[in-house]
Parts: structure tokens; C-alpha cells; sequence
């Protein structure tokens, strides 16, 4: 067997278990149906604990733990939580728990959840007790830093990284807000978004209030970054400060505004994006109900159509920033990546986005596609 | 007090549908109730103490807008799902 591929949907939770040559998937579940589940992630230090990012219709956020690969789940404890508000401050609840983050090599059983709104929360015991982060949380530039709605669900922190060189190394996305760094396991944060666009915003190059949709750090290489922003795909390579637009050589026509972003786990110069329709009134569909992945070889100098096996015409969906990822397959060209959508579709591909096959149909929203290792 | 609890909420009460809890206000019933239903009042009450957006809670036909408002002996403790979209 291979490893499989956790499908959080907004009703419910689903796996695909594909085989030795990820050529059958066989789709299992649903667990928690009616439940929301934003993002659902194997734990690469134990691959037999997995948590969720859950809430329902009703009732508050919370996090699922399971601790045998999803047969059984345990709700944490002591969720995501801000603290109480004292005197005028802003009384803040946590809406939704929206990201998940494994902490570092190092720190077995530490995790960061990322919430809606724009709050920041670490685990010290496997996602079973939750802590927020006050040096983001109430930092004082805070509220400056972090105005707008953000996403249709509010404001998002998401695309939470941990340095594998050093665990107090930490970047992360928020919505209408940026791309932020800390240096001290996460006591200080500033902002990290030079040279990225905000077409929204009157300053034609702020310090802050960006809308990064999906940010990531090359696990092996990582002064290598990447953002699909709002307003483009971009490139960082540290120790510089300013992006770099990137999205700038995709087909004009076709544009570079997307959710999603998937890097290469060995090839810090491969990455994947799915672009959507971000014109006019912002219709967020496949361009022009074509749907198809870009990839890259080369840092995004030149980008590649991978279409193939998807429908030509008349296909609609997108893929939200959580719902595309790889697996772990490293030999040439091999390397499997996957995407859910929005009309409730699992894709497949064997070979780096090449040719693609449904795996599942007929499920609920896709919110996150996530994969984990057998073994 | 009997408690009527909503289908949601009912994974916590392992199935039952009325449960038990004791203290003289809603405040005091929530905290019985998550100590035999571990987790159940941070699903109808955030962080701050309010009630959540789609949660309702009733002492019999009576509305709770706050969580020390008094029950009374031989009062029933309602906890609501209110409408959530589809």
C-alpha cells in the first residue's frame, strides 16, 4: 500500500487508500458527516497520529486527534482559544480552527493551529491542550497589521512553516494581512511581503495588509519560498527581502492568481499552481471552465499547461489553497500530485501533473487534500 | 434539572437526548454538564463567555441572554441548534 489521502469536505471526512502503484484509490468514509472539516493532517514525526480541524454548523471549533490513522479520534481537550478580553480590548472567540502545522523534527507533539480570525495557537502534547500564541496574538501592531475581512469565513491564519534548521524560525500567512516571520519561536513577529502587489490597497507597495492565499517553504531548501497571493505568484529567496513575481510568466490569458501552491519535496525549483479566474468580478472558477494545474522547473522562469485527463471544456470547479498537494515519491517525474475541488472531485497524477484521473466524485466540497505515508 | 439536549450535541451524551444537571443557574448547569460531558460547553459557549451565534438555550420557554440567570427547581434546561444554513 501506499500512503493515503485525507479529504476534509464541508460535510464530513473521507480517505483515499491507493495501492502500491497509486493506480486504484479506494475511497473510505465518511467519518463525521455533517461536520466541517477545514484541514485534516498526518503527523510526519508519528505517522499513526493524525489531527483535524473541525467545527459543524452549530457548535464551536474544535480539534480531532486520532492516534491509529484515523480509526478512532479523541476531541482535544482544551481547543484553540483566545484569551479572556480584559477592560475595552476586543473580545475574541475563535470561529473556525482553520490550519494545521506539525512543530518541528525536534519537538515531538508540538503543533500550530491557525484560526479564524487571525489567531495563532501551539500544542504541546499532540493537540490534545491548546495555547495561544500571545506574541502574535496580542502583539501590539496586531490589529494594524490584520483590518480587512479576509476570506468569506473572515480572517484566516494559514500556511503556518516551521524552519527545519531551527525551530524558533516560524513564517506564516494571514488573510488581509501578509506573509509574517518570527526568529524566536514566535515571541515577535514582522512582516515579510516587499515586493508583492495589493491591488486592493491604495499604496502601490505596503509593508502589511496583503492577501497571501498559500504560502510555503521548501522543506529541504528553506531559504526557498513561495506565495500564490491574491495578487500573483511570487519567489524569496532568503536572505533577501523582497518577492519576486514569478506568476509574471504565466500566460497572460490565463493569469496567476490561484489558491493553491505545491512544491517539489527534493526539487526546490518544481512547483505547482492551479489557476482560477481572478478577473472582473472575481468569478474564482477555472479559466474559462478549462481547468488545469502550471507547473514549474525552473523557479518560475517558464510555466507548463499540465491538463492532461482533465475535462476541455465546460469545467468549472477550482481547488481551494488546503486541496492540492504531492505525496513522497521522489524518483524522476513520478512524483503524485493530487487536487479536490470545489464541486466535490478528487484528481490524481502520477507523473508531476502530466496526465490526471478522477479518483472520487459526487463528494461534498473538497476544503483540504492532504497527504500521508504509509509507514 | 432535566436537560433536552439537541441532536448535535449528543455525540457528548453518549445518544441520550435528556440528561441531568444540577446548579441554581445556567452558568452552574453548563459547568456540571462539561464535567460529565467533557467538551460540551465550549461548543455552545465561546472563549468569552457568550453563547455561540446558533445556539439557543432556554429555561422552559424562557430565552437565556446571560449565563447567570437563575433556574428554577422543577424548570427544564433546554440547549438548542438553531437554524446554520444548509
Amino acid at each position: 500500500m501506499t500512503g493515503t489521502l485525507w479529504i476534509g469536505t464541508r460535510k464530513g471526512l473521507f480517505a483515499l487508500r491507493g495501492d502500491a502503484q497509486r493506480r486504484q484509490w479506494k475511497l473510505v468514509g465518511p467519518q463525521f458527516l455533517g461536520h466541517v472539516f477545514h484541514h485534516v493532517v498526518q503527523d510526519p514525526r508519528e505517522p499513526r497520529v493524525v489531527l483535524a480541524a473541525v467545527k459543524t454548523g452549530h457548535l464551536g471549533p474544535t480539534v480531532f486527534r486520532s492516534t491509529d490513522r484515523g480509526r478512532s479520534w479523541k476531541e482535544a481537550s482544551a481547543p484553540p482559544a483566545f484569551r479572556k478580553a480584559e477592560g475595552s480590548e476586543a473580545a475574541r472567540a475563535v470561529d473556525a480552527v482553520f490550519w494545521l502545522t506539525p512543530g518541528h523534527a525536534s519537538e515531538r507533539g508540538t503543533w500550530y493551529a491557525g484560526a479564524s480570525p487571525a489567531g495563532l495557537f501551539r500544542s504541546e502534547d499532540g493537540g490534545d491542550t491548546w495555547q495561544p500564541v500571545a506574541g502574535f496574538n496580542d502583539h501590539p501592531m496586531h490589529a494594524t497589521w490584520i483590518q480587512g475581512p479576509g476570506s468569506p469565513i473572515g480572517q484566516l491564519t494559514h500556511s503556518i512553516r516551521v524552519d527545519p534548521r531551527d525551530a524558533r524560525h516560524l513564517y506564516l500567512g494571514v488573510s488581509s494581512g501578509g506573509v509574517f516571520e518570527s526568529t524566536d519561536a514566535g515571541g515577535d513577529w514582522r512582516p515579510l511581503n516587499a515586493g508583492c502587489a495589493a491591488e486592493f490597497l491604495p499604496d502601490p507597495d505596503p509593508e502589511y495588509g496583503h492577501d497571501p492565499h498559500c504560502f510555503d517553504m521548501h522543506p529541504r531548501h528553506p531559504d526557498r519560498l513561495y506565495q500564490q497571493n491574491h495578487c500573483g505568484i511570487y519567489r524569496l529567496d532568503r536572505p533577501d527581502e523582497r518577492w519576486t513575481r514569478i506568476g509574471n510568466s504565466m500566460p497572460r490569458r490565463v493569469g496567476d492568481i490561484g489558491f493553491p501552491l505545491v512544491l517539489h519535496p527534493a526539487n526546490p525549483d518544481k512547483a505547482w499552481v492551479f489557476p482560477m479566474d481572478g478577473t472582473s468580478v472575481w468569478p474564482r472558477t477555472s479559466v474559462d471552465g478549462k481547468p488545469a494545474v502550471y507547473g514549474t522547473n525552473n523557479g518560475g522562469k517558464t510555466w507548463r499547461r499540465l491538463d492532461g485527463g482533465l475535462p476541455r471544456k465546460q469545467g468549472w470547479f477550482t481547488v481551494l489553497r488546503q486541496a492540492m498537494c504531492a505525496d513522497d515519491d521522489e524518483r524522476t517525474d513520478k512524483l503524485g500530485l493530487y487536487f479536490g475541488t470545489s464541486s466535490g472531485e478528487v484528481w490524481a497524477s502520477r507523473n508531476e501533473g502530466v496526465s490526471w484521473t478522477r479518483v472520487a466524485q459526487h463528494l461534498p466540497q473538497v476544503f483540504s487534500v492532504t497527504y500521508g505515508p504509509a509507514a | 434539572m432535566p436537560t433536552r439536549v439537541a441532536s448535535p450535541l449528543r455525540s457528548y451524551t453518549e445518544g441520550l437526548a435528556i440528561v441531568e444537571a444540577r446548579g441554581a443557574t445556567v452558568r452552574e448547569a453548563l459547568a456540571d454538564l462539561d464535567r460529565r460531558y467533557p467538551g460540551m460547553r465550549f461548543r455552545m459557549i465561546d472563549e468569552q463567555g457568550r453563547i455561540r451565534p446558533h445556539i439557543r438555550l432556554y429555561v422552559d420557554t424562557r430565552p437565556v441572554l446571560e449565563l447567570d440567570q437563575p433556574i428554577e427547581a422543577g424548570a427544564t434546561l433546554h440547549l438548542i441548534c438553531a437554524l446554520s444554513g444548509g
